[in-house]
């Protein structure tokens, strides 16, 4: 199985190996896509784990005993509309038409509720003003 | 005999604010409604709006002297490197230069996150920029090195100058191949998965001024949300081309280098841009009044999306490698509506010059010169017409073995 997710962990638990063990004792396939330590060096992790039905959740149970907390990732695409030249590039990448095209005006709106997440979007903003968001509270 | 205005006649009426302007789009219902003839007399001005990627564009920027003196051989700002084979301190910054440290393609696609447009739009934004300079010294210019912060204030002068903008017409670009290419018209998705287009359409300047008829060096413009020049005719001017019934070109013409004084224009209107795969480049706004001083100029600037063509050029083959592959034309209002016929394929359109954009500006423009802001310029020379017998030429291929330097010539 295969899932984004985000790790909150203390000062205490960032440094301790916690990665090498994932892959090392649980096979795990470990995909870093965003990651933050503070000076205090608490922080968090945004990572895809993949492996074996088991040993994923052996993996999360290891993680949950170390005290590291584990929550679904919820990813969200952003558009900066400030950022936006109204080009309308990426609508005819959008596959849910969230962002779409008022052809009568030419003006680009994004619906954030028919986002399904796909990144098309991403690369060919020429200004950059949609990203991809990670949703991850202040770390604990 | 048709009825003639004069450019004083319009700045007349400009100065007593009772000049009547519309802009390229409002001028369609106008005449319309009116007809040439009753819209000529009325209507005195037409502005036009253009807001899209313009690579061959930039800045020249003169620093100001250093203590001591430097004479600079090579100069960057925030890591991108600006041409200085002129005077001392005298340098120009392209928009599509790119920082020394940027992995370009290595990763294919590549980011292309920061270039010289980037910078552009930083220092319009009163952003800090680093300045490197390298120099060898010299006895009246010892310095040879300069690393600090400087601002758009700092400098002594800074204008842009852009060899070629407002193209007349462009390419509609798609892709024949079975994989997707990462292009300066973007993304292009393979099997003619999708067709790129960069035009304003019937707000492009010189869409509405097809023979160049008022359009020409000297003109005043709205450049960069400032006021600029048309300084020349742009590179790659080609205007003696296909054109349509109405005179409008059906492939990629004519061309503008202008000129404006940058510290007057406005970093929402010079915008860095990153194509993925490609690199960087800069959109740059344009808008250009045309005064009406016929009913045949008038109906130039009545020209409507229904009445402008694109050509269809594959970039996997077609484009990068000179074949000619006749893939027909394309209509702008359907590339506008979201879909356009190829080949028989309904094909989803990517537009990559901003319409919203071109419509504040003519906007903008209009109300300039409503307010007496902004008054005409007669060209003090015409860009080359239709008439005109260009050729456009190719980088010749010939051998350069045993060429010897200082002006000895090359054998026959």
């Amino acid at each position: 199985m295969k899932n984004k997710i985000v790790c909150y962990f203390s000062a205490a638990q960032s440094e301790q190996p916690i990665i090498y063990r994932l892959v090392k004792n649980y096979d795990l396939i470990v995909n870093i896509l965003k990651a933050d330590i503070n000076p205090l060096k608490q922080g968090y992790l945004v990572m895809e784990l993949e492996g074996d039905k088991d040993k994923y959740k052996q993996g999360l149970e290891f993680l949950k005993s170390l005290g590291v907390i584990v929550e679904p990732l919820s990813e969200k695409v952003v558009w900066h509309d400030e950022l936006c030249i109204q080009c309308g590039a990426c609508a005819s990448f959008c596959p849910t038409e969230a962002l779409a095209i008022d052809r009568e005006t030419m003006i680009i709106s994004f619906e954030d509720s028919k986002c399904v997440l796909c990144g098309m979007c991403l690369e060919c903003c020429p200004t950059r003003a949609i990203i991809l968001h990670f949703d991850v509270r202040e770390a604990v | 005999m048709a009825q003639q205005k004069t450019y004083e006649e319009i700045n007349e009426k400009i100065r007593r604010g009772e000049a009547v302007v519309v802009t390229a789009e409002e001028v369609i219902q106008v005449v319309e409604e009116k007809g040439i003839k009753a819209a000529a007399q009325e209507i005195d001005v037409v502005t036009t709006g253009t807001f899209g990627p313009m690579c061959s564009s930039g800045a020249f920027i003169n620093f100001g002297h250093s203590k001591p003196r430097i004479k600079m051989k090579k100069v960057w700002l925030n890591g991108v490197e600006a041409y200085t084979g002129i005077a001392a301190v005298d340098a120009y910054i392209g928009a599509g230069q790119l920082p020394e440290t940027d992995p370009e393609n290595k990763v294919f696609p590549g980011r292309f996150s920061y270039g010289g447009g980037h910078v552009i739009h930083d220092l319009l934004d009163g952003k800090e920029v680093r300045l490197e300079a390298e120099g060898y010294g010299t006895d009246c210019y010892p310095n040879k090195r300069v690393d600090t912060i400087i601002t758009l204030n700092d400098v002594n002068d800074a204008f842009m100058f852009n060899p070629r903008n407002a193209y007349q017409n462009y390419n509609c670009a798609v892709n024949l191949g079975d994989k997707t290419i990462y292009t300066y018209m973007g993304i292009l998705k393979p099997n003619l998965g999708n067709a790129s287009y960069s035009t304003a359409g019937q707000l492009s300047p010189l869409l509405n001024d097809p023979y160049y008829k008022t359009i020409g060096i000297g003109t005043r413009i709205f450049l960069g949300g400032g006021i600029g020049y048309v300084a020349w005719n742009g590179t790659q001017h080609h205007p003696n081309v296909l054109r349509g019934d109405n005179g409008v070109p059906k492939v990629s013409a004519g061309t503008l280098a202008v000129i404006g004084d940058l510290k007057q224009m406005d970093a929402n209107w010079i915008v860095g841009l990153s194509y993925i795969g490609y690199g960087a480049t800069m959109a740059v706004g344009i808008g250009i009044p045309i005064p009406i001083l016929n009913e045949e100029i008038l109906m130039y600037t009545a020209v409507k999306d229904e009445d402008l063509y694109c050509p269809v050029v594959d970039y996997k083959e077609g484009y990068p490698y000179s074949k000619p592959i006749d893939l027909g034309f394309v209509c702008v209002a359907d590339l506008k509506k979201g879909k356009v016929i190829i080949e028989g394929k309904e094909v989803k359109t990517t537009p990559q010059s901003s319409y919203p954009r071109a419509r504040i500006i003519a906007a903008t423009l209009k109300s300039w010169i409503k307010q007496g802001r902004f008054e005409l310029t007669s060209p003090v020379a015409p860009l080359p017409g239709a008439e005109a017998d260009i050729e456009f030429k190719s980088i010749p291929e010939r051998n350069a073995g045993g060429i010897l330097l200082n002006g000895n010539r090359r054998g026959k």
